[in-house]
């Protein structure tokens, strides 16, 4: 936070900064929910530039208040949420596989595809929840927002949201030790 | 049962965004000099967006028009500078997403009009399957956001008059005289109410800066006000510079 506060008088550095610290995560939890690695990336870009001209608005101080990891999942979430309700009458699409053998060049070998090779297994068990649990668990645990955030963004009661958040665990936990593990 | 290696794996679902997916979400910028002094160009994944003259609230307005971040490019994008110097952009890829159809169009019509050619506001209407629209042609070029590149510089006045310009009438006669466009020509025929001229040996009836028009031998020259005058002394309009056959109604 206060890295963006030292440069909130410039909206591109800011803007970095910001992209810089918060792209992971972003593309992260749009990958859990688009499940494509196309339509993650679409997501992420767009949510980053409408991140960007909203802030463009906002006065300094208010860009500095921001609490970025949220915001940018709030921007995150209801871009996904519209484009699921223009797709609902579309087939579903096709289960995530070419995305995950991408390898970050940045990684070893070995541990890349050690975390590959779990992340697949985790991804396909987290398709198998209901999609209110579904979305609990990415936004608690691949976005790493509190639970009040998460209530927020998906626009429901704390208790809710950790509720979906635990169910959504617990089914997780069934199904890794139903024979995957 | 403890929740710890399931959240543990689950946090191992973070992985980076691609590395180009930053292209997707900014934009670049660059100075390099142009035919009208230090130009600024902005361009993203899909082409080149934006060119001005390099002054200080270009970038904030960028920013306004196009919304998205600017980061400094290291080098200019391949091509620039020899479609900035020699006026051929046929390699050149435009980032025309902002815009309107309406516009779009009419830039994409515009960037067919040669070096050392002008046409006319009408030419491109046609062009644009709205002969009528020659206003909302003229506005349309008036805010053209890669001029020079996309030479809204080569469409004049019907009358023979070079017509508006975004950075002016003087930088508009100045660069069509630097592309050897032969405007005294045309504007001087157009005073004698010619805008069309015919070869009689092929023909053909082109405009007068067409590349056609300006081979053509003074004792074979005839010249027209329209061509509908010309068809009806038998010549046909030539293909490369499409003379509009005037009101056809």
């Amino acid at each position: 936070m206060r890295v963006i506060a030292e440069t909130s008088d410039d909206v591109d550095r800011w803007f970095v900064d910001l992209y810089d610290q918060h792209r992971g995560p972003v593309f992260s939890a749009a990958l859990r929910l688009c499940a494509r690695w196309a339509d993650a990336e679409d997501l992420t870009a767009e949510t980053f530039v409408r991140a960007y001209r909203a802030a463009g608005d906002y006065a300094p101080e208010r860009r500095a208040q921001v609490r970025p990891r949220a915001w940018l999942m709030t921007i995150l979430w209801n871009l996904w949420r519209n484009r699921a309700r223009t797709a609902a009458r579309r087939p579903p699409p096709a289960p995530l596989t070419e995305g995950i053998d991408v390898a970050d060049p940045g990684q070893d070998v070995a541990g890349t595809a050690e975390r590959n090779e779990t992340g697949e297994r985790l991804a396909a068990l987290l398709e198998q929840l209901s999609d209110a649990q579904r979305e609990a668990v990415v936004l608690r645990y691949v976005a790493d927002l509190s639970v009040s955030e998460v209530a927020a963004i998906l626009g429901v009661p704390e208790g809710t949201a950790k509720s979906h958040v635990s169910r959504g665990l617990k089914k997780l936990r069934e199904l890794t030790q139903g024979g995957v593990r | 049962m403890s929740d710890g290696p399931l959240l543990e794996q689950l946090a191992k679902l973070v992985t980076d965004a691609p590395d180009d997916l930053i292209d997707r979400i900014a934009a670049r910028w660059v100075t390099v000099d142009g035919p009208i002094g230090e130009l600024f160009v902005a361009y993203t994944d899909h082409g080149i967006a934006y060119v001005r003259p390099a002054a200080d609230d270009v970038r904030e307005e960028f920013r306004r028009r196009f919304g998205r971040p600017l980061l400094r490019a290291a080098r200019p994008p391949a091509g620039l500078a020899s479609a900035l110097r020699t006026g051929r952009t046929s390699g050149i890829e435009f980032d025309l997403r902002e815009l309107t159809d309406f516009q779009a169009e009419v830039l994409r019509a515009t960037q067919a009009i040669p070096r050392g050619e002008v046409r006319p506001y009408s030419w491109i209407a046609r062009r644009v399957n709205r002969p009528r629209a020659v206003r909302a042609v003229g506005t349309a070029l008036a805010t053209n956001p890669v001029p020079l590149l996309i030479p809204c510089h080569r469409v004049v006045r019907s009358d023979g008059s070079v017509g508006e310009y975004i950075f002016g009438t003087e930088l508009k006669r100045h660069l069509l005289h630097a592309e050897d466009t032969n405007l005294d020509e045309a504007h001087s025929l157009a005073r004698r109410g010619i805008f069309y001229v015919a070869s009689d040996t092929t023909g053909i009836v082109c405009y007068p800066t067409c590349r056609h028009a300006r081979r053509i031998a003074p004792s074979h020259r005839k010249g027209f006000r329209t061509v509908v005058q010309a068809e009806t002394a038998g010549y046909r309009p030539c293909r490369h510079c499409q003379p509009a056959p005037a009101a056809a109604t």
